[in-house]
């Protein structure tokens, strides 16, 4: 078969939400989503039933992270096969309930598309997250959200990974598509990651349109950062840490690390360098909620990804 | 800055307290290592290093139940402590009977206390008196010593018994105030100029108490005049616009009739709208939102300090008490006020030239 026929061909992307406070803090996607909610012109597309929805709404109440546990991680099998009940933690049953309304996850009931809104303290600009390689609706998408926004930038995080992927909120569509925009600290809301957010939004909606008008996006490369690896703060015995990110580290997301650069700086101002094999992609440097999770940044590798050619059904 | 030398007690007991907010967390480092290395002594004087509100800390939250800064007003502090008084409040009286009692001669001669705001302000002290000698002369001498970054000296004009925050117990007191830095975040060029910054204050105290003048001069304080909330959903009390891109991390840049302030979700800017032109700062600070507090506005002023020194051994004279002090600093501040007032008209602003260093 040659490449010019070898089209895979998705059913029309219906039905799409835009998830926004599945962290409660992260203000730019709480505040468009509350804003679509009011009034959804901006985001209704020819063909697509464009749903706003704020995943944990007593998170965004409070102006926090999450209330138990963390809702970004909380959409297992585990969790969400587990009996429902008042017992289980807020955010699993909030998950149980997403589930419900924009899955079940798995099935050819779910969603079709979901974009999780999400704001980082990193140096991240406008990312994109990708949960598989093999995704060619998803990877079509942001193909055409990187020509859109050109020259301006949009690096895509690609979290396939078999011990470092989480299971997300949106991980319940069918395509899940994380925007992660920083730097922005947490129940900070600044207009210039705020417009940057819609911009991004609007252009993927914008493809979805096109791709549901029948138009057939010819086969293309796209150029992603694979998650590689976790580290942490060095720390005492007492787990208190015992090093920052060092300053020619810090704000240089996705700027590559080679072994011996400086990575962390002691209290008392001793260097502690990068002692990897190779050259990596550092991201997720110096995210706020990432201290108790143990993560100082995250290494990737770049890597470009094929997508075959995609047209409807 | 002729004439008048001002001889003041010698500065020998500091407190520096770090976690006043849970989350500002340069203060929270800064203290934890202190209190490991366990620096007590300095040369002349002594330093109590105090972790304010370890509940908030241990929780990576700016407070627990009320905002401890908050909580240093003479109502709080003598107010009742039952089982149901929120944590910050008994902490607050807790840290007034260690460091304190405010207003008392016991108090701690200098409170320091160490804070990070989300908005681009550099290095700011802030205080409640724009005639505490020895807070001013400590400012400057940032000022001096500092290039790396600009420091200034923010005055909310408040009596001491509605003074709310925890400097406020010291005889002398000031909160250190740096960013931008996130909440919840530890960034090591942040934390550099705090640790800069704390070394600097404890040298001046030093060369102080050991007899140094400090000669006398002028410098710009910054004294608040009005807080300006987010446009707000009538029903929800939403907000319904963000800081304007070309206010945004423009602190003490002067804002003019006119200029950008907000932009609402649907684009439209909504302009200043106050007659006089003032300095913006705390411009988009996270902890202000549910405080109604866009931004703050100060008026900028030049101020004249006075030759200062220690007394030395057998000149102590009877210890005053704050109330006194301050009424001595008050008459030298209306003398100067006078001197300077004269001076303007022979020689125009001087401080112009200082203003342009920081926009």
């Amino acid at each position: 078969m040659t490449s010019s026929t070898n089209v895979s061909c998705f059913h029309e992307a219906r039905r799409v939400a835009i998830f926004g406070g599945t962290h409660g803090n992260e203000m730019s996607g709480v505040t468009l989503v509350n804003l679509w909610i009011q009034n959804g012109k901006e985001i209704q597309r020819k063909g697509v039933e464009t749903k706003p929805f704020i995943t944990n709404p007593r998170a965004v109440e409070k102006c926090t992270r999450y209330v138990d546990t963390d809702l970004n991680r909380a959409f297992t099998t585990e969790n969400l096969s587990a009996p429902s009940g008042d017992d289980l933690p807020y955010e699993v049953q909030r998950a149980q309930q997403i589930n419900e309304i924009f899955g079940p996850k798995g099935s050819p009931e779910a969603y079709d598309v979901i974009f999780d809104l999400h704001n980082t303290t990193s140096n991240m600009g406008c990312t994109l997250i990708l949960e598989s390689s093999k995704d060619y609706f998803n990877l079509q998408m942001m193909h055409y959200i990187k020509n859109a926004i050109a020259p301006d930038s949009c690096p895509v995080l690609l979290t396939e990974h078999p011990l470092l992927k989480y299971s997300t909120s949106r991980s319940v569509a069918k395509h899940p598509i994380g925007l992660e925009v920083g730097p922005q600290p947490q129940g900070v809301l600044r207009s210039n990651i705020f417009e940057s957010m819609r911009v991004v939004l609007k252009h993927a909606l914008d493809f979805i349109e096109l791709f549901n008008k029948g138009l057939e996006f010819p086969p293309c490369t796209v150029d992603v950062f694979r998650v590689s690896e976790k580290m942490d703060y060095p720390r005492d015995t007492n787990g208190n840490i015992i090093a920052m990110v060092h300053p020619n580290l810090q704000d240089c997301d996705w700027e590559p690390l080679n072994p011996g650069d400086p990575m962390f700086q002691t209290f008392d101002g001793t260097t502690i360098r990068y002692e990897g094999a190779g050259t990596v992609y550092p991201t997720f440097i110096n995210e706020a909620a990432y201290y108790e999770k143990q993560q100082a940044f995250v290494t990737t590798r770049r890597e470009t990804l094929a997508a075959g050619a995609i047209k409807k059904t | 800055m002729e004439g008048r030398e001002v001889v003041l007690p010698t500065v020998s007991r500091v407190a520096l307290c770090g976690g006043t907010h849970g989350n500002e967390l340069s203060g929270v480092y800064l203290v934890r290592e202190r209190l490991k290395r366990k620096v007590e002594e300095e040369d002349h004087f002594s330093v109590v290093t105090v972790m304010s509100n370890p509940r908030a800390v241990q929780q990576c939250r700016r407070y627990t139940e009320t905002d401890l800064n908050r909580c240093f007003t003479h109502a709080t502090l003598s107010g009742p402590v039952t089982d149901k008084t929120p944590y910050e409040i008994v902490r607050s009286q807790e840290l007034n009977t260690l460091l304190g009692p405010k207003g008392s001669p016991e108090a701690m001669d200098l409170v320091c206390d160490l804070h990070n705001t989300t908005a681009n302000m550099g290095l700011c002290l802030i205080a409640y008196s724009d005639c505490d000698w020895i807070s001013l002369h400590i400012y400057r001498y940032l000022q001096r010593q500092m290039s790396d970054i600009p420091v200034r000296f923010i005055h909310f004009d408040l009596p001491l018994n509605e003074a709310y925050s925890l400097d406020s117990v010291g005889k002398h007191g000031f909160a250190i105030e740096i960013g931008p830095q996130a909440h919840g975040v530890v960034r090591s060029n942040i934390l550099s100029t705090m640790q800069e910054g704390v070394q600097h204050m404890l040298e001046w105290v030093h060369l102080f108490n050991s007899g140094t003048q400090f000669e006398g001069g002028k410098v710009d304080v910054y004294t608040m005049v009005k807080n300006v909330d987010y446009p707000r959903e009538f029903e929800t009390h939403g907000i319904t616009a963000a800081i304007h891109p070309q206010l945004q991390d423009r602190d003490f840049c002067l804002l003019r009739p006119n200029d950008p302030v907000f932009q609402t979700f649907s684009g439209e800017t909504l302009k200043y709208k106050g007659t006089e032109p003032l300095y913006p700062f705390f411009i988009n600070e996270c902890a202000y939102y549910e405080k109604g507090i866009a931004l703050s506005l100060a008026r900028q002023r030049s101020v004249g300090i006075p030759s200062i020194r220690s007394e030395r051994e057998g000149e102590q004279g009877k210890r005053k008490s704050s109330a006194e002090e301050m009424e001595e600093e008050e008459e030298i501040k209306g003398e100067m006020e006078e001197e300077g007032y004269q001076k303007l008209m022979e020689y125009g602003e001087e401080s112009d030239s200082l203003n342009g260093q920081y926009n």
